[in-house]
């Protein structure tokens, strides 16, 4: 359809800008990652990367696409950095390889490409991964030790059992877990703790999606409702039982709470797009992390939550209409 | 990207002016062109009836087209000059269609009339509002922003009982626009006036005028002319610069924080909009008995060598319009637009007239406009919804328009859809949103017509077989009473027959079994006939039926 009606005006921000924007936000944070994690997380990036890129040339040209305009539009692009943020560093290289080509042929091209697939593509990878391939997903190497100690097997594809036990340990939201299991109580365990990368890579991600707010890029509406729905329940069941459950600052500050918030709850075309949809798409993430976090089997629950309030947008937009000008209120004349 | 400061009504954009305010807004005079075009629809409503002929001479302010019906309005000679044709030509229109105008040649003298189609009617406070109406009905004027809707018709609402509020609408808020603003610069004192006027045609108790706060030049002129006026009821009031503020339902938005109800007029809720140089024009029309035949036209753009705010002659060629201002630059021309960049419609070529509504001609260069663009899928980001001045959910209007779910557009309100334009300037996917809406709506509009015809026609069907069922019954009605008759007759005679017969058996008397077969061979005459005249008729009634 061209265009023969108005506006005629230059339109200010495209798709592939909306998607740039995305990218350069996420670069504090990734260079905090990186720090924190060590260069085996660069390693990720580019395997996913690859997956996402090779999967979505491949499946525009059998769809018969434009190739050129979708493959550089940024999105596949994004997935894959999304992705491979959040998977651990030095896996096996064909994971974040399938991973990255699973998100994008399955989450993604399957439903029609961009702007079409109701599921989140990087979570949809993500969760693939953590079902399929459960162990590496879970082994994280400790905070700060990523770059002293290189798994130099990695390459050659055989690291000894021993190395990677010596080089990893559980991340906070995974040790508090087993932690409770056996019976101890977060009192013993949170003094514990290290608090100093979470808190720079919290720190990192949200000065990336200030400047998303303030291009206006992303609306609050969902990181706010988001971060509130793991409050309050944090909240209240902390007040009841502070031995069995986390506050507040522990939820908000560990696992992928604040990148999630603000770059994965946040993806326009998964979630929900009416205002006050937004608020409950974004609270519903928050409340299903924490009960995830609190009662479920997987170490954090973002990726979970988001696949799971994608299913309930239709529902939720549908029963969230704006009021329209000159409806609801009654309009009477001045006496 | 835009900026955010909120202006009375919830989304719009901040947008560049681009405005020819102050100094450089003056008007001038655009040259007389050597042919005039008046389409008959220039207005809302029916088109006006031609009615001079070909070869007539008129001067300036002869009539040349009366208004026909109520919704109507009459065009006038903006020349003098010599009627030259009465045709099709293309008009300035979305649709690009031709319709009826006269074509007027000018002669170059520019000679008004005589004595004024009317009495000019200096003091209006002792006038009846009949008269005034008539005044500005004979007049033609019809609103100025654009609408070209008959202000006869706006002026004279059934009930004026409740109407609280007068607005005049200066506020331009489109980008490139400034012949509001110029129309204040240069007539502040006449717009005023015809404030006071419309205020008391309708019985409004206060008159708002209200002007965007970039355009200080305007502010002034009108706020020192209504300060002369010495009419307190008379407020110049600043409002945001905003798009789209000079929505007539923004606006009342703005200055009141009511809302026009949905589908409604704001004289549901007590208030009249009028374009600031509609009121000018009408007490020219009052005061001075002149028609309109001149209106300011804003010519712009980065397509056009020097931009300016014209006086023009109803009927002018764009293109003359174009060569007083410098003619096309070197630029090159992307789009020539008639309006502003948000809802201007675009001109397949410069030979087109400028009509009443006509108020800005946008020469539109690489720099002002867009390109053709391939739009993108909907990456259902959302800033069509947080821009909507209507409230709306431009991103599902969107969805379901182009699945042709048209009912569903209507659930989400469509038809509120003011067609401003923000959502689609905003959207990052290029989508032509407004296209689609007006694609819905007329969609709806046909297959609304088409329900009313075929409603109609089945309505006539209805009414047909209800009239055959009834000539039936009334048919069956007599061919009963026709064979009760009959049967009446034949008992009588059956009767008279049996008595024959039983006088005649009395004599001679046979067995009881052979009397009936002898009864049934033997049909008297009289009967048999009678039966066969029945047969008869019936079948001709038969065959009338079936006729």
């Amino acid at each position: 359809m061209a265009v023969q009606s108005s506006p005629w005006l230059r339109r200010p921000r495209g798709v592939p800008a909306v998607m740039g924007h995305v990218l350069l936000a996420l670069l504090p944070g990734t260079a905090v990652a990186v720090w924190v994690w060590g260069p085996g997380l660069l390693l990720n990036l580019a395997l996913v990367a690859l997956g996402a890129l090779a999967t979505e040339a491949l499946l525009l040209r059998w769809r018969g696409r434009p190739l050129q305009r979708h493959l550089f539009d940024g999105s596949a692009l994004l997935t894959a950095i999304l992705l491979g943020l959040s998977l651990p560093p030095w896996l096996p290289w064909w994971q974040p390889l399938l991973g990255g080509a699973f998100a994008i042929a399955i989450g993604k091209q399957l439903f029609g490409g961009l702007g079409y697939n109701p599921f989140n593509p990087a979570m949809l990878g993500y969760v693939m991964l953590l079902i399929s391939v459960p162990v590496s997903m879970t082994q994280w190497p400790q905070a700060g030790m990523g770059w002293g100690a290189l798994p130099l097997g990695y390459i050659a594809g055989d690291v000894p059992a021993g190395t990677l036990d010596g080089l990893t340990g559980a991340t906070p939201l995974d040790a508090v877990r087993s932690g409770l299991t056996q019976q101890r109580t977060l009192g013993e365990m949170l003094p514990g703790t290290p608090l100093t990368p979470a808190l720079w890579l919290a720190a990192a991600w949200a000065l990336g999606g200030a400047w998303l707010l303030f291009q206006r890029v992303i609306s609050w509406r969902i990181p706010v409702a988001m971060l509130a729905g793991m409050a309050l329940p944090a909240l209240i069941a902390s007040a009841i039982d502070p031995d069995r459950f986390a506050g507040v600052g522990f939820h908000w500050l560990y696992g992928a709470s604040i990148f999630g918030a603000l770059f994965i709850a946040t993806d326009p075309v998964s979630g929900s797009t009416t205002p006050r949809g937004r608020l409950i798409f974004g609270f519903g993430v928050g409340l299903l992390t924490w009960i995830i976090r609190s009662f479920g089997g997987y170490p954090d629950g973002v990726a979970f939550a988001v696949l799971l309030m994608n299913i309930a947008v239709p529902l939720i937009d549908a029963h969230t209409p704006t009021r329209v000008y000159g409806t609801g209120k009654a309009q009477t004349p001045r006496p | 990207m835009f900026g955010r400061a909120k202006a009375g009504f919830p989304g719009g954009l901040a947008l560049p002016g681009h405005k020819l305010y102050g100094e450089a807004g003056r008007t001038r005079a655009a040259p007389l062109p050597d042919e005039l075009v008046f389409p008959l629809g220039q207005h809302v409503g029916q088109a006006a009836t031609p009615v001079v002929q070909v070869g007539d001479r008129v001067r300036r302010g002869d009539l040349l087209a009366a208004a026909e019906g109520f919704v109507s309005a009459a065009i006038h000679a903006s020349t003098s000059g010599e009627i030259r044709a009465i045709e099709e030509r293309p008009i300035p229109h979305a649709s690009g269609l031709s319709a009826l105008c006269i074509v007027l040649a000018a002669d170059g003298e520019d000679r008004g009339r005589e004595a004024p189609l009317w009495t000019p009617q200096a003091d209006w406070q002792d006038l009846p509002r009949e008269e005034l109406l008539a005044c500005i009905r004979q007049a033609g004027i019809v609103g100025l922003g654009g609408a070209a809707f008959p202000a006869a018709v706006k002026l004279n609402p059934k009930d004026t009982a409740h109407v609280g509020t007068l607005i005049l609408n200066g506020a331009e808020c489109e980008p490139y626009i400034s012949c509001d603003g110029a129309a204040m610069l240069e007539d502040a004192p006449a717009i005023v006036a015809g404030a006071r006027l419309l205020a008391y045609l309708i019985r409004a108790r206060e008159v708002q005028i209200a002007i965007e706060d970039h355009n200080p030049s305007a502010l002034e002129a009108m706020r020192a002319a209504a300060k002369d006026s010495g009419d307190r009821a008379v407020k110049v009031v600043p409002v945001p610069s905003r798009y789209p503020q000079g929505g007539e339902r923004q606006l009342i938005q703005t200055l009141t924080g009511r809302e026009v109800p949905s589908e409604g007029l704001p004289i549901d809720i007590g208030i009249v909009v009028h374009n600031v140089a509609t009121a000018a024009a009408i007490w020219r029309a009052v005061t001075a008995a002149e028609p309109l035949t001149e209106r300011i036209v804003t010519v712009t753009g980065s397509g056009v060598r020097a931009p300016a705010n014209l006086r023009v002659r109803i009927g002018t060629p764009i293109r003359t319009l174009i060569e007083a201002c410098g003619g096309y630059s070197e630029a090159g021309v992307q789009r020539l637009l008639l309006g502003g960049p948000m809802m201007g419609v675009a001109l397949a070529d410069d030979a087109l007239p400028i009509v009443k509504g006509s108020n800005c001609i946008l020469v539109g260069g690489s720099e002002d406009l867009a390109p053709p663009v391939e739009p993108m899928p909907c990456i259902r980001c959302g800033d069509c919804v947080s821009v909507c001045p209507a409230g709306l959910l431009p991103q599902q209007l969107y969805w379901h328009a182009r699945a042709k779910e048209f009912d569903k557009t209507q659930t989400l309100n469509l038809f509120d859809c003011i067609e401003c334009g923000c959502c689609a300037q905003v959207c990052p996917s290029d989508i032509p949103l407004v296209q689609y809406y007006r694609y819905a709506k007329t969609e709806i509009r046909l297959a609304e017509q088409e329900k009313i015809k075929a409603d109609q026609a089945r309505a006539r069907h209805e009414f047909r077989q209800q009239r055959l069922e009834r000539e039936k019954r009334e048919k069956e009605e007599a061919r009963r009473r026709k064979r009760e008759q009959l049967a009446a007759k034949q008992a009588a005679q059956k009767a008279k027959a049996e008595a024959e017969a039983a006088a005649a058996s009395a004599d001679n008397p046979a067995p009881a079994g052979a009397k009936e077969p002898a009864q049934a061979e033997q049909t008297p005459p009289a009967v048999a006939a009678a039966q066969a005249r029945a047969r008869r008729q019936q079948a001709a009634a038969r065959d009338e039926d079936q006729s």
